[in-house]
């Protein structure tokens, strides 16, 4: 039985709901339908979208936004808080020590393997000294709860995590259609998140300059997180370039201008690792910079995320995270992960062969719920074919428990019903330390018993309150 | 022996280009067995030229050449001293453990018809380095010399099917066999001295290492199914040839770009020293 966050399990409403429980009783199933028809409206006026790799309607489609809150008490979040804190103080000091000493590697921590022949590790980022000492600047954390007491981090993403535009949105919804409900409770703001950002992204700029120039580098309108790339960009006030507005003379980025070349010294970049130099990664990428790399190195443009975090965040490494926190930062970790089986360790690839009904198993380097399979809710000859592809590249993939995420109150056709949620807080780090806006992008799976939240595979999102008391 | 080398590239536009930069591995640094006795890389624009070293321990200059560009002349010339024969490669700069070099990259992968080629040829051979003669010698048996079918893009895997490729292709092919056989092994760019009198060439040359745990890193070029001589001159060492391609640039603007490329590489006459 999945933890329900509104109900105990005697069906008492929980303290941290007693606002949205008495809101619901007031309105009438018809308001109800209303503003969901309007919150839809909204969306799509918005042009909040998302392209859904594979799908064969193509183009691009909206997101199901779910107008019933998630909330927190604000117990609940300096707890997690706390954690994410220390989650990605972990990742920042892991990285520095990859890319540096690497004494998690000598004092077999980590097996060197999963650095040197890990695709996201970038030999060309070894001995540089990444400007301020910080890798990840923006972390996306994915968490989730199985009970009342912790969180589970699911995943980290230290690459260039997206979503936190329908963490805004969410909230601009929640003040146009909820303004009753959203009164009637101290609610903590986010609306700050880009001021936050542009911060975070001035603090680490190299050159002691009073006024940075920041710009943020998109792939451009064909990529899926488009949407997201200008609306941030807008929100700070920043330029949302492509790599053809930018070049590199002499080690210095600049921007091409209506009045001439001018230089650019922080770059958020939204763009992969592989595509962001063809002089030194992919040659054939026309989204990327030739000569950034150089520049980089150069000491001349701080690049937001770093190269080579990757080597932080896939499934594989996940799992030796507990142990880094304790090796790097000396503190026992606050939040849990969930208990992993690595299949290229012979014993576990047995173990999770015997048991692949029970077990969810993922590819290491997978994201948005791609070839990964939920045991419980596989068809026996999934499974058989999952097996054969899992046997013949064990060390592609991780399992874990299937986990009963903890539910919330969610909109569906007959009216109100539990369904499953995770959490993905954004947690930024500057020259002058971590910054987390309360809450985060609350994703739910809308389909019944459904345990996948990824947009890409029918899940919506939630506006998440962080409430005080 | 004592080689000279000299290696011109000239780029030619029909409109200018509006700028050029490119990333040069061009300088080989010395090791045991290979001294490097004067190295020029000159440029006849007044082009930024910016020395430093790559991930890998190359030297490395970027090039930066602010427009309009109507031509490009590179031109190197130097003079290396090299010793032994036993292709043991000793005293490189060497920045990560050879582990690092079992990566596979996207030109150095290899499908299910490579494996099974890679599996076959190992098979019979005890200890790595017979191992690594016998896939050196298969390879230069089955794989045709043939400047037409390949290109800078070709995959070992591709240039496998085509059983055709140059000296890159055959190299790849070696890589992409040994790392799969568990062998760390890396693409080497430089020249080599031919003993048949070619002076003038149109490239440079490329070749493999392997790791032997008991001999450490040892040059094997699959182009001539030999291990490397003293007529070899090692440049760049990377994980394929785009780490260490001697050129890698690109520009903006310009068209019809022409380029033609003249390498020398001929014994010294002592008389030249400077």
């Amino acid at each position: 039985m999945a933890f329900d966050e509104m109900h105990t399990e005697g069906g008492a409403v929980r303290s941290a709901y007693a606002g949205v429980a008495s809101w619901l009783e007031t309105v009438s199933a018809d308001q109800l339908a209303r503003r969901r028809a309007e919150a839809e409206l909204l969306y799509r006026r918005g042009g909040i979208t998302f392209s859904v790799y594979g799908d064969t309607q193509g183009g691009e489609r909206i997101i199901p936004h779910d107008l019933l809150p998630r909330i927190l008490s604000a117990a609940e979040w300096s707890r997690l808080a706390a954690g994410l804190e220390q989650r990605v103080r972990a990742l920042n000091m892991y990285l520095t020590d990859i890319y540096g000493p690497q004494e998690t590697l000598k004092a077999g921590i980590v097996p060197p393997d999963l650095v040197w022949r890990n695709p996201a590790f970038r030999p060309e980022m070894m001995g540089f000294k990444v400007p301020h000492g910080i890798y990840v600047h923006i972390a996306g954390i994915d968490v989730v709860r199985v009970d009342g007491d912790d969180f589970y981090v699911l995943e980290d993403n230290a690459r260039t995590p997206s979503g936190v535009s329908y963490m805004l949105g969410g909230r601009e919804i929640s003040m146009r259609l909820m303004p009753d409900l959203l009164a009637s409770h101290r609610v903590a703001p986010i609306e700050n998140y880009p001021n936050e950002l542009l911060a975070v992204l001035c603090s680490v700029a190299p050159r002691d300059r009073s006024e940075p120039t920041v710009v943020l580098l998109t792939p451009g309108q064909f990529n899926s997180a488009y949407y997201e790339h200008s609306y941030l960009a807008d929100r700070m006030g920043v330029e949302p370039v492509e790599g053809r507005d930018l070049f590199v003379q002499n080690d210095v980025v600049f921007m091409r201008t209506t009045k001439g070349p001018r230089r650019v010294d922080v770059i958020y970049r939204r763009i992969d690792d592989d595509f962001l130099d063809s002089l030194v990664f992919r040659p054939d990428s026309l989204l990327g910079v030739p000569g950034l790399f150089a520049a980089y190195t150069a000491g001349n443009v701080t690049l937001a995320n770093a190269l080579g975090t990757g080597v932080a965040d896939d499934k594989d490494i996940y799992s030796y995270m507990p142990e880094i926190t304790r090796f790097l930062l000396g503190e026992e970790p606050i939040l849990k992960n969930v208990p992993t089986w690595r299949c290229r360790e012979p014993e576990a690839l047995a173990y999770v062969c015997e048991h692949l009904p029970e077990l969810v198993v993922k590819r290491v380097d997978g994201s948005g719920g791609y070839g990964m399979l939920v045991g419980p809710h596989a068809t026996v000859a999934e499974r058989a074919a999952f097996k054969v592809m899992l046997q013949a590249n064990p060390e592609r993939y991780i399992a874990q428990p299937t986990l009963a995420l903890s539910t919330c109150p969610t909109f569906v056709e007959s009216g109100v019903a539990p369904r499953h949620v995770d959490l993905r807080p954004f947690v930024l780090t500057g020259r002058h330390g971590v910054r987390i806006v309360p809450g985060g992008l609350t994703r739910v799976a809308l389909r019944e018993n459904s345990l996948v939240v990824n947009s890409s595979q029918g899940g919506g999102t939630k506006d998440t309150w962080v409430v005080e008391r | 022996m004592r080689i000279a080398i000299q290696h011109r590239t000239q780029y030619s536009y029909d409109t200018p280009a509006r700028s050029i930069i490119q990333m040069l591995r061009l300088t080989p640094r010395s090791h045991e067995g290979q001294t490097v006795h004067r190295w020029h890389v000159e440029v006849d624009q007044d082009a930024d030229l910016r020395a430093g070293e790559d991930a890998f321990g190359n030297i490395m200059h970027v090039l930066s050449l602010p427009g309009p560009v109507d031509s490009l002349t590179l031109s190197l010339h130097g003079e290396v001293e090299t010793a032994g024969a036993d292709g043991i490669v000793r005293g490189t700069v060497e920045r990560f453990p050879p582990r690092l070099f079992l990566r596979e990259t996207p030109l150095t992968g290899v499908n299910p018809d490579l494996r099974a080629y890679a599996d076959a040829v190992v098979r019979g051979a005890t200890g790595t380095l017979d191992r690594l003669h016998a896939l050196m010698n298969a390879i230069r048996a089955d794989i045709a010399f043939d400047t037409s079918p390949t290109n800078v893009t070709t995959t070992a895997a591709e240039a496998f099917t085509l059983k055709r490729g140059v000296c890159q292709d055959l190299t790849h092919v070696f890589i992409a066999c040994a790392r799969d056989a568990g062998i760390p092994a890396r693409y080497i760019g430089g020249h080599l001295y031919r003993s048949d009198g070619a002076i003038l060439q149109e490239a440079g040359h490329a070749w493999a290492e392997a790791y032997v745990e008991e001999l450490g890193w040892v040059g094997f070029d699959p182009a001539n199914g030999v291990c490397v001589t003293d007529s070899y001159v090692r440049v760049s060492a990377g994980l394929d040839y785009l780490g260490a391609a001697p050129v890698r640039g690109t520009r903006m603007g310009g068209t019809s770009e022409r380029m033609s490329v003249d390498v020398r590489v001929n014994q010294a006459s002592f008389q030249s020293q400077s």
